[in-house]
């Protein structure tokens, strides 16, 4: 079997970073002009990485589909951004940064890449700091701090809860100067409908305009992908309505490898389901768990009472309370990692203890209230409490808030080596997108960290080391080229074939049928029968969209059933994936919760003898089985353990 | 389970493309949940529309959680609906009672153009920030975060400015269609900041010029956008700039 090539590169963890920076290929002033990078993406990955090599002066394009790139979905997050500053003094550092990352991601991330993600951390926060972006601040004028999930550091920097808006506001000011100074492109309500590979390397994408419905071609020396997750192949989940797989996914069926699809975060504070016709979950965001405590009754009676509406929570004493993440793990308590706390919440439920329709848990303010008083809760998270307030009609700071796990993340994405590079050369893919810095569980704040290190720190370098060899291809006209020519046929054909069927079935009705399958087979627990029935469902869904789903409207015209058209039929191959990838890995780690592999406790049990790699996935064919590629992943800086947070 | 359903008229503007005539168009819908959301209900109606045959209706939304700004309607007469602090997607139903009629418009300006039924052109808005709205700072090279206390009322005050979403339910709701609320958030955020203040009075007074260029009215501080707002921007951000604006006038 082939095996991949990382290209790690050598010395000591603390020095290879610096050592490639050393050693890379760089790309003069006067030439750099004369290279084109498309970008597609603006969040935080995007949008950081078009504005840096814009500044570089490289010819950059950059493309999202929303009406301005300050939508990107990095603008909901709310709860903050590590770094290793240690400005608290509580021991932080850059190893304990590291360790924390590789530690939470159930030891399955690529140490080297989590060492250079720790190492920039804190230039970050600089950056961001000064481009303007508001952080909170302590009195004496200092950045303020507090603690997330799995981690006994404060660490984490925010702004009230709206630290993704403000940091993408950042990158996306400094993207609108390179805009205004003529570096940078943008073409916004654009959708990527697939990559351009000619001779072997990656030189440009086609895009569907979405007011005008035209295919259009672009070139580009480098294409970068930072398009986000697919945590909506769920159709319930956190990530915006527009949030989609398919530039990824394009890439996947030209060759790129996809890494570890099955490894998803299930998200423990988020509004739980109210209905039928419920279209996204909303998080409450993890900061609440710094001073909310997360419980269930402690008597049956109790929560059927709760249920059918006859006892409030308030009627219930602290005795006939379970703070079951306190019980549990009482080193860590209601700060235990996202997975674990997820879990925890399920099992409550399962065994009968949950309220609401029983699906659901409390996560009490009383007493941070009365430890605190109001003012300084409100202060904290004062907008947040509205945000649930206006959803659920029910005022958090009376009553207990009622929460349950929801999707939220995707660690897995395209496979990618130490340059962020994929299998196919001059095709990067950057922040959610691929699959590289959180193992199989990603910890609280670090996803924003993540996005801006690749966007601000590591592609402006290792894409320059790529396009410095790159200097002697000539531009492509695509409209001389018989291979943009047949990119462009190819996704012309596609559009004509789905609204040609004219069947009987809406989109999202066929979104809504995937997104249950993958919830109850291919979710937060998992079983090798479930996971069978899972890709002959999903096989079946896929046949069935493709001879009866109902698009109305034309090809050349503003078509939004057109476009969620062209998402759902991806994700349906790509919640087959999943459920191939989750069935293979014969274990339970992070996010992944194989109900076979658990110890006696209930925790996820590892099995490192036979799964400590990578799976990276290679397209053959849509009826074809795909072929599993492993990168063996090494721990020679983090000591392999069975995660541990009692 | 709390709440009750509701059966419910809607008038919504239809307007194939920028360049069509548009009109108003009747639908019903029957037994929307109030607990659901004001777009879940649209969602409901649009599902209807395709399965009778119809086009559904075009309007922009993506977080549905009150942060991205893309979604916009005017509703009832009001942007972003009757309730108050919100925007369009986090607008419930149990805000409207049994045998309402609502009626649902796009934002009206001359400033955001209709691209076809409910969704606007905001690109304007883009234009005037890459006019300006930014700290001139490359990627790297930067001192450390704590280099420069920041007062934390001034962090904090710059916070609430820097709250903007960029909804554009100021320019729908200001009789001038003036630009002036969104324009004031900008330069107020920075100019509160010392790494912004360098550049704050340049800022202003380029941000205004493209403001003007672009076809926004003038500000007469009839106060509708503050009121209108969902993310509570205050006015006096607009003193603040023109103070800023000011400034940079008489340097010149
Ligand atoms: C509600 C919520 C709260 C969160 N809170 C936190 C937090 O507190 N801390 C933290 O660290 N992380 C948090 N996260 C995770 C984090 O926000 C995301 O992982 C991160 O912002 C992703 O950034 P990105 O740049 O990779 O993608 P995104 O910000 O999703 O950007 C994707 C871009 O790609 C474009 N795009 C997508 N598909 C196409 C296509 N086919 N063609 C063209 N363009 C396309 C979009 O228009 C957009 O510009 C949160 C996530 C959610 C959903
Ligand atoms: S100032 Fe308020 S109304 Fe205007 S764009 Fe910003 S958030 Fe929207
Ligand atoms: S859809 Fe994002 S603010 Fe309404």
């Amino acid at each position: 079997m082939a095996t991949l090539d990382s290209k790690i590169p050598a010395g000591d963890i603390a020095q290879k970073w610096e050592n490639y920076k050393a050693h890379q290929k760089l790309v003069n002033p006067a030439n750099k002009r004369k290279l084109d990078v498309i970008v597609v993406g603006s969040g935080l990955a995007g949008g950081a990485a078009a504005a840096s090599l814009g500044e570089l002066g490289f010819n950059v394009k950059c493309f999202c589909y929303q009406d301005s790139p300050r939508r990107a979905h990095s603008i909901a997050a709310q709860g903050g951004i590590n770094a290793a500053k240690n400005y608290p003094n509580d021991g932080d550092s850059v190893h304990r940064l590291f360790y924390d990352t590789v530690k939470g991601g159930d030891y399955r991330a690529r140490e080297a890449n989590v060492h250079r993600l720790a190492e920039v951390s804190n230039s970050i926060i600089d950056q961001c700091v000064a481009q303007g972006v508001p952080f909170a601040r302590e009195y004496g004028g200092l950045l303020d701090n507090r603690s997330f999930g799995g981690a006994q550091v404060s660490r984490t920097f925010y702004a009230k809860g709206q630290t993704g808006q403000q940091l993408l506001l950042g990158a996306y000011g400094a993207l609108n100067r390179q805009i205004a100074k003529g570096t940078v492109k943008m073409f916004n309500r654009n959708e990527m409908m697939d990559v351009v590979v000619i001779d072997g390397k990656a030189r440009g994408i086609i895009t569907r305009n979405l007011v005008t419905g035209e295919i259009e071609s672009h070139f580009g020396h480098a294409v970068i992908i930072a398009t986000g997750g697919y945590g909506n192949v769920y159709f319930l989940s956190t990530n915006a309505m527009g949030s989609n797989v398919s530039a990824a996914w394009k890439t996947y069926k030209k060759g790129a490898f996809f890494g570890n699809p099955c490894y998803v975060q299930i998200h423990p504070t988020c509004i739980p389901v109210h209905g039928e016709f419920q279209s996204k979950l909303t998080l409450m965001s993890e900061s609440l768990r710094n001073d909310g405590r997360v419980w269930a009754p402690k008597k049956k009676e109790d929560a059927e009472a709760i249920r059918a509406g006859k006892k409030r929570p308030e009627d219930l004493s602290d005795d006939d309370r379970d703070f079951y993440l306190e019980r549990r793990y009482p080193a860590f308590g209601n700060l235990v990692p996202r997975d674990v706390a997820s879990r925890a919440a399920k099992e409550r439920c399962d065994a009968g203890y949950g309220v609401e329709a029983g699906e659901a848990v409390y996560l009490d303010f009383k007493y941070a209230i009365q430890r605190l008083g109001k003012d300084v809760v409100e202060a904290r998270y004062g907008n947040l409490f509205q945000m649930y307030e206006k959803i659920t009609d029910d005022n958090p700071y009376q009553t207990p808030m009622k929460i349950y796990p929801a999707i939220h993340y995707t660690m897995g994405g395209i496979w990618v080596d130490y340059d962020l590079q994929t299998t196919i050369p001059g095709l990067f893919a950057a922040g959610e997108a691929n699959f590289s810095d959180h193992g199989a569980n990603r910890l609280g704040a670090s996803a924003l960290m993540q996005g801006l290190a690749d966007g601000y720190f590591v592609l402006p370098y290792t894409v320059q080391n790529y396009l410095a060899d790159e200097l002697h291809t000539p531009r492509i006209d695509p409209a001389k080229s018989a291979d943009f020519k047949k990119a462009a046929d190819e996704v012309k054909g596609n559009i004509n074939k789905l609204l040609s069927i004219k069947g009987k079935q809406s989109v999202d009705s066929f979104h809504k049928r995937l997104g249950k399958i993958m919830w109850d087979k291919v979710g937060m627990g998992r079983t090798k029968e479930g996971l069978t029935e899972a890709i002959s469902e999903i096989q079946k869904l896929r046949v069935e969209f493709w001879k009866d789903v109902r698009i109305p409207g034309d090809a050349n015209e503003m078509n939004v059933e057109l476009e969620k058209a062209n998402r759902v039929a991806d994700f349906i191959e790509l919640g087959e994936l999943m459920a191939r990838d989750a069935l293979h890995r014969e274990e339970s780690c992070g996010g992944h919760f194989r109900e076979e592999f658990q110890t006696e406790e209930g925790e996820a049990k590892r099995q490192d003898d036979k799964f400590l790699y990578v799976g990276a996935w290679e397209f053959k064919g849509i009826d074809q089985e795909p072929v599993l590629h492993k990168e063996a992943l090494e721990f020679v800086y983090c000591e392999l353990k069975q995660r541990n947070y009692k | 389970m709390k709440g009750k359903t509701l059966n419910l008229k809607l008038k919504v503007w239809r307007q194939k493309s920028a360049t069509a005539q548009g009109k108003f168009e009747t639908y019903e819908v029957s037994n929307i949940s109030t607990e659901g959301s004001f777009l879940e209900m649209m969602d409901i109606l649009n599902e209807q529309i395709i399965s009778n045959g119809g086009d559904p209706v075009a309007f922009d939304h993506d977080c549905r959680e009150g942060i991205c700004g893309m979604c916009s309607l005017y509703i009832n007469g009001h942007a972003h609906g009757p309730d108050e602090d919100i925007t369009t997607c986090q607008l419930h139903m149990r805000k409207f009672t049994d045998g309402d009629t609502i009626t649902i418009e796009p934002w009206r300006s001359a400033g955001f153009p209709v691209v076809k039924d409910l969704i606007v052109d905001r690109s304007a808005f883009d234009k005037i920030l890459q006019a300006g709205g930014f700290v001139s700072v490359n990627t790297g090279g930067i001192p450390d975060g704590n280099a420069i206390p920041i007062p934390k009322e001034d962090a904090d005050e710059a916070m609430d400015s820097a709250s903007c979403i960029g909804c554009g339910a100021c320019v729908a709701s200001c009789k001038n269609g003036s630009a002036m609320l969104f324009v004031s958030a900008k330069v107020s955020q920075l100019a509160l900041l010392p790494q912004g203040r360098v550049e704050a009075a340049r800022r202003a007074k380029s941000m205004v010029a493209k403001m003007d260029e672009l076809g926004f009215g003038n500000c007469t501080n009839t106060g509708a956008c503050e009121v209108e707002c969902p993310k509570n921007i205050s006015i006096t951000n607009i003193a603040r700039l023109n103070r800023e604006f000011l400034s940079a006038k008489l340097k010149d």
